[in-house]
């Protein structure tokens, strides 16, 4: 496979105790590309997540990053070597401040650049710019969103995993949302993109893993997953 | 407010208290009012851990009672000085906060789970206590009185008063250094939202494990001037659940995750207490008016009495206070 990964996962096992969701998935992400990540509910995408961001030791397998093997190694080392996820469901600090919560996304990285990079995400993000003193907790689900994002931004990510960032939002802001995975990644940030939402995903994303029962199902560039058949199939009732 | 006004504000405030004594009219009000300050001191240690990083126990007794018996033990025992054993028994705490704390964090015990658990502990430390023979079991230990400073024991309750407020000021100060620290930040984002602070790289089992080693130690030093004052500990006084209530009960009243809420909570409730005892012999009223007006703050002031000084100081909402 090619050798300018910057993430490269292979055979990884990982699971809950005796049972074993992960069944050897292979999976790169180059500088600069969107991947997205696509499956049903249960099809081991959180497990996956989980793995890659330290929160469990994988069983087996290898997860490379920039070079350096991670697998297994503690989160909060696996955020330090620039490897960000921004977890799925909106996860801010309600009772914080939105300031705040972007300056504690430089808690483990980047923090010599906090004032440059709050400057660049409120520039990203002019709303959380208008809501800076506000709670975090009293924003609506695409602000909460996007602050969380934002928050992501802070780490000065080299490769960011969005998990489900389209969850629970409204049609419009969907689309908002993806619009905006395009930008951020038109500056050159490699991104993750782990989504049920297979149209759209497929429609920003350069290529595309699809998991099933905890293995790699399909797999290739974005444009010729769209028009597989068997996709078609099992995702989108075609 | 800057930092300097910050504490010239509350240095005044320390002269003032020191000074306070001397206008107070018995022994008796100055035995309340350090009895005030003893209790917000440990109100603050359960809320290092409960307010600041959001880790409710409702057994911090175990910490307390630990520091209790660790000193009186060192002295009536093994003959160490209670300055000296009095240091000994916030270690002793310390590491009782640690190792809870590395059990509990390492399960992956959080909220309700981790409150049930440190009660958990607390009784088990409570039935040990009664049984073992170190301890003394169910006679307990009576401190041999001796009131002398050298022996941290004194005739004269103003002693107790101020160290109760060098205590208390203590604790003021750790609490708002969580309020600038990056520890405290950490300490913060887990309070918040476990998994976000995870998601950004936080060691959340190091620093609450740490937290709660903080909060025991503060707690356990306050379990040796409890002893002191009162030259007897036994299992019920050290590892009874009252004190772990009362001090969860004077962080939540007066503010949880704030810097003077549980000397606010302390002072409310101190008074009331002191009220209804001039009504009503025994105890029983005193505890149906701070459930009473637990389930007021709760229904009504969530961030706690001192949200109210906040919102009308124009600051931003309650935790901030």
């Amino acid at each position: 496979m090619a050798d300018d990964a910057i993430l490269q996962v292979r055979d990884l096992r990982a699971g809950y105790g005796p049972v074993e969701i992960l069944r050897g998935v292979d999976l790169d992400v180059r500088a600069g590309e969107i991947v997205a990540l696509l499956g049903s509910n249960g099809a081991g995408k959180s497990t996956l997540n989980n793995a890659l961001s330290g929160i469990f030791r994988p069983f087996g397998g290898s997860i490379r990053f920039m070079g350096a093997e991670i697998a297994g190694a503690p989160a909060a080392r696996i955020v330090e070597v620039g490897l960000v996820q921004v977890p799925e469901g909106r996860r801010v600090f309600p009772n914080l401040s939105v300031r705040e919560n972007l300056e504690l996304g430089s808690y483990r990285r980047g923090r010599a650049n906090r004032a440059r990079n709050l400057e660049r995400v409120v520039g990203i993000f002019p709303r959380l710019a208008e809501r800076a003193g506000q709670a975090a907790g009293t924003l609506s689900g695409g602000e909460q969103q996007m602050l969380a994002i934002g928050r992501g931004l802070m780490t000065e990510p080299r490769l960011l995993i969005l998990d489900e960032p389209s969850l629970g939002l409204s049609p419009l802001l969907v689309e908002e949302m993806f619009a905006l995975i395009r930008r951020l990644n038109a500056d050159g940030l490699a991104i993750l993109l782990v989504e049920q939402n297979v149209v759209q995903s497929l429609a920003i994303a350069r290529r595309a893993y699809v998991l099933e029962h905890g293995r790699i199902a399909l797999s290739g560039p974005a444009a010729e997953l769209a028009g597989d058949p068997a996709l078609r199939r099992s995702y989108l009732g075609l | 407010m800057n930092a300097r006004r910050i504490v010239a504000v509350f240095g005044a405030a320390l002269v003032a208290a020191f000074a306070l004594p001397f206008v107070l009219p018995s022994n008796y009000a100055v035995n309340v009012a350090a009895m005030i300050l003893f209790t917000a001191f440990l109100g603050q240690s359960w809320n290092i851990a409960g307010g600041f990083a959001g880790q409710t126990s409702f057994g911090h007794v175990v910490f307390f009672g630990t520091g209790a018996y660790a000193s009186t033990i060192l002295q009536v025992a093994w003959g160490w000085n209670p300055w000296l054993g009095w240091i000994a028994a916030a270690l002793a705490g310390g590491v009782v906060g640690l190792a809870i704390g590395a059990l509990a964090f390492r399960a992956g015990l959080r909220g309700s789970y981790f409150a049930l658990v440190t009660l958990a502990f607390a009784e088990v430390f409570r039935i040990l206590a009664n049984s073992a023979e170190f301890t003394r079991g169910g006679l307990g230990i009576l401190i041999p009185s001796d009131p002398r400073a050298a022996n941290l024991q004194f005739k004269d309750p103003v002693w107790f008063y101020w160290i109760a407020l060098a205590l208390l000021a203590l604790s003021l100060a750790v609490a708002a250094w969580l309020k600038r620290s990056r520890f405290g930040a950490q300490l913060a984002a887990i309070r918040e939202n476990e998994d976000a602070a995870r998601a950004l790289g936080i060691d959340v089992f190091r620093a609450k494990t740490i937290c709660l080693g903080i909060s025991g130690a503060m707690a356990a030093a306050g379990g040796t001037f409890y002893a002191q004052k009162y030259l007897y500990v036994d299992p019920s006084i050290a590892y009874g659940v009252e004190k772990s209530v009362e001090m969860l009960l004077v962080s939540m009243i007066g503010g949880a995750g704030t810097v003077f809420g549980p000397l606010v909570g302390a002072a409310v409730l101190g008074g009331v207490g002191e009220i209804t005892r001039s009504f009503a012999a025994g105890q029983g009223l005193s505890l149906v008016v701070y459930g009473a007006i637990l389930v007021a703050i709760v229904a009504w002031l969530p961030d706690g009495l001192i949200g109210v000084f906040a919102r009308r100081g124009g600051a931003r909402r309650g935790r901030d206070a």
